[in-house]
């Protein structure tokens, strides 16, 4: 089921937590809500679920109008962060709750309903817990029963609000993974929270980033990626450096350090990022960029190695984050301490007075 | 995981919210506190002063009523200490350490509650009266307990000793002992580390067991009167009081050494009310630093 | 999980880290002992000396085993009134807020507070013929005070906070998810309350349910003034064990109250083990 969301906007008190805004989600599509901690993306995705009014707006799902609808009625499935399982009840009893509480009319039978429930926990490879309490789980476990819990009712619309943030690495992968496949098997429409980027980026159809109440960017996973329309995307999704320059004969200057302009550039004074994998490393300045730094930590992660630097003889807010695949790494031998100068091969530059960002290249 | 913190203290959709629910139950709620509990205690002030405010003067400064209202806080002065020390050191003991039968010195302590009192005085009296095997001792030593004010205090002790330590223990085992053991790894001895660490985070507790135990010190009945005698001007304390001036027919006095005690009554509760709001307090300016730093 | 937890047991014990074991738990047991425990050995002297057939005849005498069921009766009409009483109240406290919320709260504790023989007179005073109460109930053809439902009326006023100091913190506790989950699949306020709340809050009903018969069982001060203390009808227990004790006929009354004593401690170490249970269940075993 489509779900259209129109200028819905929420305020607590003083706190705005949503200011206007629109989505649409087409049926079967899974959208990840990307931001930071009080962004509002749990807010909005409460506001679909129907366990908060909205101030303004409306929402939609299908051609039914369900703003005012009560969330019993709306008939959606929702797994909440800390799962919220009963805990009086056995993982059956949990999973059967959606079906026992329908009206007497289109309630099944005793019986049906718990050839229902095993099939569910079938579905969830978690028959044999049957009848066990859920203080008795494991997280993983948990979150597999929340979820037959939630689509027992077979709902067209699942909402996740954080649904892996409890887990460790391991098992969050794999859930993430079998997650997407009932998706797909399914065809529901699936709205998830996260602030996890690369959650997001390997899950979603489409991302939703929001920061501060409003959505920054919409976009598939690979899309945002290449183009970030905005600061707050950037910094969000990570691994770039930012160097703050000042044009003066063609090149952007930062106390001593110093970057040619590439063709096409506005000569303006900004920002330039530069994600972690565009840079060449050298010992002794380029041509193109004058950037000494200095390494202070060397980590190994998987198939490259991250170099930690900060600068010298000029200013940035944060460390550098310089990836290096092993070979690059072993044929300079790098220590800590030791200066070293990069040269940027791509960045996004914002100016001072830009919302939006320009895609520079360094390469012919 | 703090993403739904902004909006996890503003859940809107609760079970039972709708204005006619709600209406109804705060209604009846209301309506039957008012029958239950508010008018008894007006009537209590109210009974008071059926004769007039001189009346109620008088009655209150009859010698055997200031005799009773002397032991009364006699009895009390002796109890409170004495479960004060006791009540601490049993919450120490459970809450801080783990040994066999734990449980059961938890549930031993309950006993005074679950006892009648009048259960309670007889015990004592078996035991200390002139035919038990102690008191017999005793009466040989022209020591007596039972009948005379030590008796009154033994049994009240027993009946208030519960208090201090279960306003306590809840309440320590909740803050567990890691603030202790951080003391100790710095170097506090035993009393600095309690008087420095423990006592600042269960202070309000305390406060309140020792009040509730002087309310119940003051105001025990059915334990005292067995062991009390009911000698007028000697060992009657002021419930003892209320009981003989209510039998012998004098209503309006009884309900004037009632409303002494009903005033300590009040004045538990509004402590209480007071110490809860504090706590409530400390805590939203907790939340509030908290939710302010994380933003 | 497993493992982990083996691990540990093979652990040597540490010495213990914080000051204070002996002197407070030698305090606590001398204290126990002294006051708790050695008080029972007279009346297990006093029940053994008089002989099991002359023990018998006392605590099965008539009037007695009336008392009994009196007793028993007006305990349990007075807790499980406190149980739908305390249920509300405590819901109402912890659910909703509205001007003389934190009075009535105060309020609950009243019956707590205030001593027992002033409630009984306060009552009898109230129920009696020409009372506040007593003059509405005799126009409806009702009888209160110096009735059986004297006994229930005093033993409910002064057990009405057990009830609510059970429940109200569990209440407080409940996540507002589970509520969230129940409406998220479509049921109604009844059938989550029914279904989700009820569940999650009964074991400390029962136990505050419980605690209330206990202290009913024993209530003495509150309930003399307004029983009327008729033999046979409206006599409590505990008022056996005075009245024996009045005709200084130590050996009935002992053997009355070890009775008394003895039930009391059964429910007593009952709700307990009762409460360890359904913790333990609700928070896995740790």
């Amino acid at each position: 089921m489509s779900i259209l969301i129109e200028n819905i906007s929420k305020h607590f008190g003083q706190f705005q937590a949503l200011s206007p805004l629109s989505l649409d989600i087409n049926e079967g599509e899974m959208i990840g809500l990307l931001g930071p901690s009080g962004s509002g993306k749990t807010t909005l995705l409460r506001i679909i679920a129907g366990l908060e009014g909205t101030d303004t707006g409306r929402i939609k799902f299908g051609d039914r109008d369900v703003t005012n609808l009560h969330v019993r009625d709306r008939r959606v499935g929702f797994v909440f962060q800390n799962y919220a399982l009963f805990r009086h009840m056995t993982v059956a009893d949990n999973v059967a709750f959606g079906l026992e509480v329908l009206p007497r009319k289109e309630r099944p039978s005793p019986t049906e309903i718990k050839t229902r429930v095993m099939h569910l926990l079938e579905m969830v490879q978690l028959e044999h817990l049957a009848n066990r309490f859920p203080s008795q789980l494991s997280g993983g476990q948990k979150q597999r029963i929340a979820l037959a819990r939630a689509l027992a009712t077979q709902p067209e619309v699942l909402l996740l609000d954080e649904p892996f943030g409890a887990l460790d690495a391991k098992v969050r992968k794999e859930l993430r993974r079998w997650l997407r496949g009932l998706h797909d098997e399914l065809g529901f429409t699936s709205v998830f929270v996260t602030h996890d980027q690369e959650e997001a980026l390997e899950l979603s159809d489409r991302v939703v980033v929001m920061s501060n109440g409003h959505i920054e960017q919409i976009d598939q996973p690979g899309a945002l990626y290449a183009s970030p329309n905005s600061r707050f995307v950037f910094d969000f999704l990570g691994n770039a450096n930012v160097f703050d320059g000042k044009v003066e004969n063609g090149k952007w200057h930062n106390q001593q350090a110093n970057i040619v302009l590439p063709e096409g550039a506005e000569q303006k004074d900004g920002q330039l990022y530069i994600r972690s994998h565009e840079f060449f490393v050298s010992r002794e300045p380029t041509a193109q960029a004058n950037l000494p730094l200095r390494v202070i930590a060397i980590n190994p992660i998987g198939a490259e190695v991250r170099l930690e630097l900060t600068p010298i003889d000029w200013q940035s807010n944060d460390v550098w984050e310089i990836d290096l695949p092993h070979k690059a790494f072993d044929k300079n031998c790098f220590e800590k301490g030791q200066t070293l100068y990069v040269t940027p091969k791509a960045g996004y530059f914002f100016a001072n007075d830009a919302q939006k960002p320009t895609l520079l290249s360094w390469e012919k | 995981m703090s993403s739904s913190k902004s909006s996890s203290g503003q859940h809107q959709l609760r079970v039972g919210d709708s204005p006619l629910v709600k209406g109804l139950l705060i209604g009846i709620t209301l309506l039957l506190t008012a029958i239950l509990l508010v008018v008894p205690l007006i009537a209590i002030f109210q009974q008071a002063f059926v004769e007039g405010a001189a009346h109620y003067f008088n009655s209150l400064v009859e010698a055997d009523t200031l005799h009773a209202i002397g032991l009364t806080l006699v009895v009390a002065a002796l109890t409170v200490p004495i479960n004060l020390v006791f009540g601490v050191m049993l919450a120490w003991a459970v809450t801080r350490f783990e040994f066999p039968g734990r449980k059961i010195l938890m549930t031993l302590m309950d006993i005074p509650f679950a006892v009648s009192p009048v259960v309670a005085g007889l015990l004592y009296l078996l035991l200390y009266g002139n035919n038990g095997w102690i008191g017999s001792w005793l009466y040989d030593q022209d020591i007596q307990l039972m009948f005379a004010w030590p008796g009154i205090v033994m049994v009240t002790v027993f009946v208030t000793c519960p208090f201090v330590a279960r306003e306590l223990i809840p309440l320590m085992q909740q803050q567990g002992r890691e603030d202790e053991e951080a003391a100790v790894i710095l170097g506090a001895s035993g009393w600095q580390l309690f008087r420095r660490v423990t006592l600042p985070n269960i202070k309000w507790a305390l406060i309140y067991g020792v009040i509730l135990t002087n309310a119940r010190a003051v105001g025990e009945f059915g334990a005292v009167s067995v062991v009390s005698g009911n000698i007028r001007g000697e060992t009657n304390t002021l419930p003892l009081h209320v009981q003989l001036q209510y039998e012998d027919y004098q209503a309006a006095a009884a309900f004037a050494s009632a409303s002494l005690l009903a005033m300590i009554a009040l004045l538990t509760l509004l402590l209480k009310a007071f110490i809860e709001w504090r706590q409530e307090r400390s805590l939203k300016i907790e939340a509030e630093k908290e939710r302010q730093v994380t933003q | 999980m497993a493992t982990h937890l083996s691990a540990a047991d093979t652990r040597p014990r540490h010495k213990r880290v914080l000051p204070g074991l002996s002197l407070s738990l030698g305090t606590s047991l001398l204290f126990i002992s002294l006051i708790l425990l050695l008080p029972m050995t007279g009346l297990v002297m006093q029940s053994v000396d008089m002989g099991w057939d002359r023990y018998w005849q006392v605590i099965s005498d008539e009037r007695v085993v009336a008392s009994y069921k009196v007793t028993l009766w007006a305990a349990l009409i007075a807790s499980v009134f406190n149980g739908f009483f305390g249920l509300l109240l405590a819901w109402v406290l912890v659910r909703y807020d509205f001007p003389g919320r934190r009075i009535l709260d105060a309020l609950v504790d009243l019956p707590f507070a205030l001593p027992t023989a002033v409630a009984g007179i306060t009552l009898a005073t109230l129920y009696a013929q020409n009372g506040w109460y007593g003059e509405i109930l005799e126009s409806l053809g009702l009888k209160v005070a110096y009735t059986p439902w004297g006994i229930v009326l005093a033993m409910a006023f002064t057990s009405i906070p057990f009830v609510v100091r059970t429940v109200q913190p569990v209440l407080e506790e409940l996540s507002p998810e589970e509520e969230e989950a129940g409406m998220t699949l479509g049921a109604s306020d009844w059938s989550v309350f029914r279904r989700v709340i009820f569940p999650a809050l009964w074991p400390a009903l029962m136990t505050g349910i419980a605690l209330s018969f206990t202290r009913s069982l024993g209530e003495f001060g509150a309930v003399i003034f307004i029983a009327g203390n008729m033999p046979y009808v409206s006599e409590i227990t505990s008022l056996m064990i005075f009245v024996s004790l009045q005709e200084f006929d130590f050996p009935a009354a002992s053997a009355i109250a070890s009775v008394v004593l003895m039930a009391s401690l059964v429910l007593l170490f009952a709700i307990n083990i009762w409460q360890a249970r359904y913790l333990r269940r609700l928070h896995g075993r740790s």
